[in-house]
This record gives structure tokens, sequence and C-alpha cells, in this order.
């Protein structure tokens, strides 16, 4: 049956239907409503809620639980994921699971409540140190990021890195009809062998740590981390193509910015002008194959990538179409939020 | 089909939650609809709108440019958003606390007193309730049934007030 949910809510039971048994949290507008649905969800169905004395002791509740098996997710905004980068560094190198969501908001620094993009270099360039990625999804809707977030324990678990759903602060806020999937028997969860969860007596001591001194087995790690994003890239890359085919003009969006895009391609093609959208939904892995290709097609004249921020993505579209045809950039800022007849004008500019 | 409307007023006129029955019913009727609210450190007093889009299709941009309807439920709101409703679109207006006449001449207007018609139904705070009936008339794409179930439901934790609403829609949309 089809309900009418706001982002913040249907993400949070999509979480529990997926399997996810620990939330710790501090809030933070625009996704309160996630907390103070796990805060009483979580009991009901036998998990664990804290709400932490602060975001870095969130993420490191989360990395305890994770070590010891548990499908565990927390979820913030921007200001408290910068705080959180540490502990997801961590989580990084000590090859463990999770999921985290972060709803963004104008940024730096305490920046406004309102709905940005301006956190896509720190969350898939590595917001913490070292070299590491998690794998990150930005949805266009509420049943995309339900649909997402029922798989994300799936794929933590299957990858054992962090999955992250990179939100605006309107996919958040948002009421739309979903469908939530029913609960998954956490008898199909695979065994994880390495948590140290007190089984395996007798057998090898299972060690979580990401201190390896030794500059050998340090790096032998990195490239273990990183043969891992490769099969990311290979198995995980995700998009979605509109009106591409006989494009001059591709819009590249991701999130609820691309379904204002989607409409500004409408509203393009009523004008004749031949306008198509590519919409990343994974931007790490990104869909960098996708956007090489129409950058090789005669029809394709020209990109613009448009973002709630002052272009973050636009280098990423930039180093896939790698000189090929010109790459444009149109944002808004400040919480400020496009309309489809700002993204036709920035079209038309181009022409 | 696609209808957009942009719903505004004081907060704590129940502009949000008009805006919810209207998407609540968008789903009774099996339809498409987003209903995304302006959040923020909003002061008592201040303003608070939400854009509801309904359609046959998977809702596009959620934000709307030029809204089909607009509800003006106080001052501030009406001239915050009567240019842009499109050239033949409909503004319902609030005239319980709006004396100002709509300065365009290229939309329907439709003035209400939807304070003494809620007073009349029984409860004063039944206001959005009247203009949810004035817009579900006007806009034709809803079956009246369907928004009745969908109000009795809303307020089935609080079945006291279920006669006075269902009384104010019957009057708003009477009109």
């Amino acid at each position: 049956m089809r309900e009418l949910m706001k982002g913040n809510e249907a993400i949070a039971e999509a979480a529990v239907r997926g399997g996810c048994r620990a939330f710790f949290g501090y809030p933070i507008t625009p996704q309160n409503e996630i907390p103070e649905y796990m805060s009483w969800r979580m009991p009901e169905v036998g998990g664990c809620f804290v709400q932490a004395e602060s975001e870095v002791s969130a993420i490191n509740m989360v990395y305890g639980a994770a070590a010891s098996g548990a499908r565990v997710m927390t979820s913030s905004s921007s200001p408290g994921i910068s705080l959180k980068q540490e502990g997801i560094s961590y989580i990084c190198g000590a090859e463990l699971p999770c999921v985290i969501v972060n709803m963004v908001r104008g940024g730096p620094g305490l920046g406004g409540i309102q709905p940005a993009q301006s956190d896509y270099f720190q969350t898939v360039k590595g917001g913490g140190h070292g070299d590491y990625k998690m794998l990150v999804y930005g949805p266009a809707t509420v049943q995309e990021a339900v649909d997402i977030m029922y798989d994300a324990f799936d794929k933590a678990d299957k990858y054992r890195i962090p999955v992250m759903l990179l939100g605006d602060g309107m996919l958040g806020q948002i009421m739309e009809a979903v469908e939530i999937p029913k609960m998954k028997d956490s008898a199909s969860f695979p065994k994880k062998e390495w948590a140290t969860d007190g089984t395996g007596v007798g057998e090898k001591r299972r060690v979580i740590n990401s201190l390896y001194i030794e500059p050998d087995v340090l790096e032998a790690i990195n490239h273990k981390l990183f043969d891992v994003y490769s099969e990311l890239e290979k198995h995980e890359v995700r998009f979605e193509e509109y009106l591409t085919d006989d494009a001059q003009t591709i819009i590249v969006a991701y999130g609820t910015v691309a379904r204002i895009a989607k409409s500004a391609v409408n509203l393009l093609r009523a004008q004749g002008i031949k306008a198509g959208l590519l919409r990343p939904i994974t931007l790490f892995p990104f869909p960098t194959l996708a956007i090489e290709k129409l950058a090789k097609k005669k029809n394709v004249k020209d990109f613009l990538a448009t973002e709630l921020s002052m272009g973050q993505m636009v280098e990423d579209v930039r180093l896939s179409v790698n000189g090929k045809k010109p790459v444009r950039f149109f944002g808004r800022t400040g919480g400020n939020v496009m309309l489809p007849e700002d993204i036709v004008n920035a079209v038309l500019e181009g022409k | 089909m696609e209808e957009k409307i942009i719903i505004a007023g004081f907060g704590g006129q129940g502009v949000l939650s008009l805006g919810q029955f209207i998407a609540y019913s968008a789903i009774e009727e099996g339809r498409e609809v987003t209903w995304l609210p302006s959040y923020g450190p909003e002061m008592r007093g201040g303003t608070s709108n939400c854009s509801v889009v309904v359609s046959d299709l998977q809702v596009a941009s959620p934000i709307i440019s030029s809204p089909d309807f607009l509800i003006a439920m106080n001052k501030p709101s009406l001239y915050k958003f009567q240019m842009k409703v499109r050239p033949g679109g409909c503004i319902i207006v609030n005239a319980s606390l709006i004396p100002d006449k709509v300065e365009r001449t290229d939309v329907r207007v439709l003035y209400i007193n939807a304070q003494d018609l809620a007073i009349e139904a029984g409860n004063s705070r039944t206001a959005n309730i009247v203009i949810l009936g004035v817009y579900i008339k006007q806009s034709g794409l809803f079956d009246k049934e369907k928004v009745l179930h969908v109000i009795e439901k809303k307020f089935a934790s609080k079945p006291k007030v279920i006669p006075a609403n269902i009384k104010a829609f019957e009057l708003g949309y009477a009109i």
C-alpha cells in the first residue's frame, strides 16, 4: 500500500526494514525526524537507540556496534557530518560496514538550515584523512531513497564499507507517496566471521583496528581497500538517462536538483531545444563511463552541470568529459533553490 | 494532468496541514503528489508555506515557479505570491484576514470569509478546512467523498472534532 510519508521518516523506516537495529545520533536540522522516529521505533523492534552527547561520540558508537557485527547507522547534517569525519576514516580503515545519512544544509561553518549540495567534495573525495572511499548515493525521490536505504546494509556488509545516503534538505522534508518494502529476515543476513561478537572461541583471534605501524602492512591494506573500490566501480554504478538519445545539451544533476532539471528538460523540449538529463544515482562510484560515452556522441554539443553549490560535482563531470566538449556550470547556494526556468536560462545562455 | 498549488499564511493557521489534506486526497485518487514545506527558524507570527504538486505522472520538480492555485491565508502571503500565479489560474483569498483586493485581472479570485464560516461550522479553528472545501470544488480533480474520508481518517484520534470539520468542508465546498 502506498502511504504519504516525509522523506526523513520513510528513510528511517526503510532502514529498520533493511535490518538496522542500532542508531546513534545527535540532533541537527534538517534531519531531526530520523532520530525522532528511531527513538521509538528501535525499542519497538528490539534495537538500540542512543542520543549521544555529541556527533563525535555517536560515530564512535557506530564504530563499536559495527565492530561487533550490528547493522548500525547514524544520521546528521553538514556541520554534524564534519564532526564525524575522524570516525568515518577509522571505520574505513578498520573495514567496517555501516550506513550514514547526510541531509545536506548550506555551509561553510554553521551556514544555514536550508537545502544544499555543498558536501559533495567532503563525501566523495574523502572528508576524513587517508585514502578511502564510501559507496555514496544521491537519491532524487523519497521512493528511491527508501529503496536504496532498504538495501544499504546489504551493500555495506558485502563490501565492508560505509554506505552514505547524501540527501539535500528538501529530500528530508518533502512528503511523497511511498511503498515501504517488508521487513528483511535477519536469518538471511550473511554471517560476519570477522566480528568481535563473542563467537569463534578457540579460533584465530578477531581484532578490529585501524593502526598499522609497518609500512608494508599498511600499504597492503591500502591496496586491499582500493581493490574493493574498483569492485564498486565495476558493479555498483547507477545512473538514469532522460531524453539523452538525440540531445545536444546534456544537463548533469543529482538529488532533488535532478528533478528540477528534468522539468527544465521538458520546458526546453517544448521550445524545440534538444536537451537531455544524465542523473548520477551513485556519486561514488561516479557514472564516468556513461558521461564519457555521451561526450563522444556527435549530436552532443555541450554539458551543463547544475548543483546547489559553487560547483563541486561539475569537476567529476569535467574529468569524465575529458575536454571533448565544453562543460558549463550553474549553481545556487545559501539554501536558495533554482527554479526549472533558471536552468532553462542557463542552457540558453550557452547557445 | 499536473496541478500546482502554493498555500501560505501565518504559522498556526493550518497552512501545512491544509497542504497535507490535499496530498492525502491525491493519493486516495491514485495520483502522484509532492508536498514540500518551507522549513526554517520560523517565528510565531512569521509566514509559513508549502508547495503541493498533484500529477498523473511522477512529479519532476517539487519547486513551483508558477502555481495554478494560490491559497493566501494572510496578507503578506498574498503579496508574496500573487504575481507568480499563472494567467488563468486561481487565487483563494482568506477575506477574514485580508481586506485587500487582488491587483490582477487575468486570474480567477475567490474571496472567502473563512473565519466566519469556521465559526458557523462550530469550531473557529477549521478555517483551513473551509478553504480545503473551496479548493476541492474549484480544482475538480478530486472525488468529494474521498476527501471526506481523508478528513475522518486524519481526525480519527480526535473524533469529537470530526463533525465540525466535515461541516466546515461542506460550507467551503458549497461556495
